[in-house]
């Protein structure tokens, strides 16, 4: 290792360490100011060391919400990010398995057109069509109701391609087995490609996971029902606008308890996240 | 690149398709044909009749200093966001590449903020920096400096990239760091052996064979700055002071759901998405590059 051994160790270590606490810094404020009452966030300045009443602020984001949610509590809004999180990583998952399957192992008329019509909407994110989509939505009587949160969403290629890339490395040997063996397609895509296509599958949901629990302008958009909030939007309106003062500790808890999941995501299932952030962009 | 050998037949995969090809018609082609079929039409005021109006809404917002305006703010923000998040990015990456002890841990406090959404990331950065309880407004204020983001269109603008690029320098430092470990440690350890020292070693070894990623990553960082921060505009600024945030996207949102203007709004959606079509294309002229490259 002579390209390391001759550097001294601290210059990185500082570095890192500098990054850690940019990193870091905005989050401790946030769950020092969950562990205050009001009276103590709107001292000037804030301290920075925790207090004692993270148990009161958590239990009352957790069960009463505020004024602002209408009452919603927090607990609510989780569930319905969760929902909405799983419906669009699993309805992605399991739509594009069986078509980038369709794609790769058969030969059919317009193929090539099927699969450009699907790899096209790579390029358009939801931001950029979002009005037409709302009418649409809305059209359809899916406004305030799951289905309407996430279906716009599930609309894209990102998984499609990544599952064609990998159907196209199963060696032609495997398929050849298959049809000597007497399956058919369908016993093949389900004993074979599904099973080999597992880590895939686990770093793709782990990826549409968290994109799906931090979406924010469709929320916003489609649900009007309080008790259909999501927790980051939720977040947002307990947000004054002047006229009343902003609950913080409340905030803090709740944007704590937002960051939680993906968070728990990313460090439970850190390799699996990785593989599927780099797949996914290749 | 196709496979050799595959099934027989039409009807199966037909019927594997359809459900990817049903969500992908009705929520994604007929929604982008209908923003460009409404760009090029006008409502009466009362929204109950539309006419065709042809380019009429281009004509008039490139005639709108306010959206020439919302033009310029995007383009400060999406490129001081892509400098801010790949800047960081690789330098915590070459450092992180250095260490042996704590490298797993840096690595994985690093990667934190990818999951963090937008949106809160912008409250939490407006926590610290809010004019009359944010802890480092306070410090500034004791500093001298005169800060209220909330009347000073500069100070807006610099918090909501600090806010929107400190999210993304995870994105870049992961890249960056897969990027370093693809270089084959005998080049450095050869031009080390002919005496270069670690910064010249950096600048022409490491940084040329990064070109690359850092091409595809400042294409997904711009993409990020179009799109993906509206959650921090909306929760921080609002647009505001005086529109000094109002990046395209906000404008799209505003224009169409707060002012009611649809044809305007689906006219600037259709700019949108040629912007992203750009984009893309030259990513994709880039990854050809990189192939040819390896």
């Amino acid at each position: 290792m002579i390209v390391t051994a001759r550097q001294s160790a601290w210059v990185p270590h500082a570095i890192l360490i500098a990054g850690l606490l940019v990193v870091l810094f905005p989050v401790y404020v946030a769950v020092v100011a969950s562990t205050h009452d009001l009276a103590a966030i709107l001292e000037a300045p804030m301290t920075l060391v925790p207090g004692g009443d993270i148990v009161r602020n958590f239990t009352e984001a957790m069960t009463a919400g505020t004024a602002k949610t209408s009452g919603v509590s927090v607990a609510r809004m989780m569930f319905n990010s969760l929902v909405m999180a799983l419906v669009i990583a699993g309805g992605k998952i399991a739509i594009s398995l069986p078509s980038a399957y369709a794609v790769v192992f058969f030969r059919f008329p317009l193929r090539k057109l099927c699969f450009w019509a699907i790899f096209v909407t790579l390029m358009l994110p939801v931001e950029v069509r979002i009005i037409p989509t709302y009418q649409i939505v809305s059209d359809m009587g899916l406004i305030d109701r799951y289905a309407g949160l996430s279906l716009p969403l599930v609309a894209s290629a990102t998984a499609t391609l990544l599952f064609r890339q990998f159907f196209l490395t199963i060696p032609d040997e495997l398929v050849e087995a298959a049809k000597i063996d007497g399956a058919g397609p369908l016993r093949f895509f389900i004993d074979t490609v599904v099973p080999l296509s597992r880590t895939n599958i686990a770093a793709l949901f782990v990826i549409l996971f968290i994109y799906g629990w931090n979406q924010y302008l469709w929320p916003l958009l489609v649900t009007n029902t309080p008790s259909m909030t999501t927790i980051i939007i939720g977040m947002r309106q307990m947000i004054g606008n002047g006229d009343t003062q902003t609950e913080w500790q409340i905030v803090m808890a709740t944007a704590l308890l937002a960051i939680l999941p993906p968070v728990a995501v990313v460090l439970l299932m850190q390799r699996w996240f990785v593989k599927g952030l780099v797949d996914t962009e290749k | 690149m196709d496979r050799r050998v595959v099934f027989p037949g039409w009807l199966f995969p037909a019927v594997l398709l359809l459900p990817q090809l049903a969500v992908t018609v009705v929520f994604f082609f007929w929604p982008a044909g209908q923003a460009i079929v409404q760009s090029m039409q006008g409502g009466d005021a009362f929204g109950l009749a539309t006419r065709f109006v042809g380019g009429d809404n281009f004509a008039t917002l490139f005639a709108d200093p306010n959206y020439l305006f919302s033009f310029a703010v995007t383009a400060l923000f999406s490129s001081a966001v892509a400098v801010l998040a790949l800047a960081p990015g690789l330098l915590f990456a070459v450092m992180a590449d250095r260490v042996v002890r704590g490298a797993a841990f840096y690595k994985t406090v690093l990667l934190l903020p990818y999951a963090i959404a937008p949106a809160i990331a912008g409250v939490l950065w407006m926590f610290l920096f809010n004019p009359s309880i944010g802890v480092i407004a306070y410090w500034l204020r004791w500093a001298g400096v005169d800060w209220n983001y909330l009347l000073n269109g500069k100070q807006a603008m610099l918090l909501v990239i600090l806010a929107a690029a400190w999210k993304q320098i995870s994105y870049n430092f992961l890249f960056f760091l897969a990027g370093l470990q693809a270089i084959p440690a005998a080049l450095l350890e050869a031009s080390a052996i002919d005496g270069a020292s670690p910064r010249r070693r950096f600048w022409t070894i490491v940084f040329p064979l990064l070109a690359p990623t850092s091409f595809f990553l400042i294409v997904v960082n711009m993409v990020y700055a179009f799109f993906d921060t509206f959650g921090v505009i909306h929760n921080v600024t609002e647009g505001g002071p005086d529109k000094a945030t109002e990046i395209l996207v906000y404008k799209v949102w505003y224009d169409g759901i707060v002012g009611l203007d649809l044809g305007g709004s689906a006219a600037q959606s259709v700019i949108l998405m040629a912007i992203v079509i750009g984009l893309t294309a030259v990513q994709f002229r880039f990854i050809e590059r990189r192939v040819h490259y390896a």
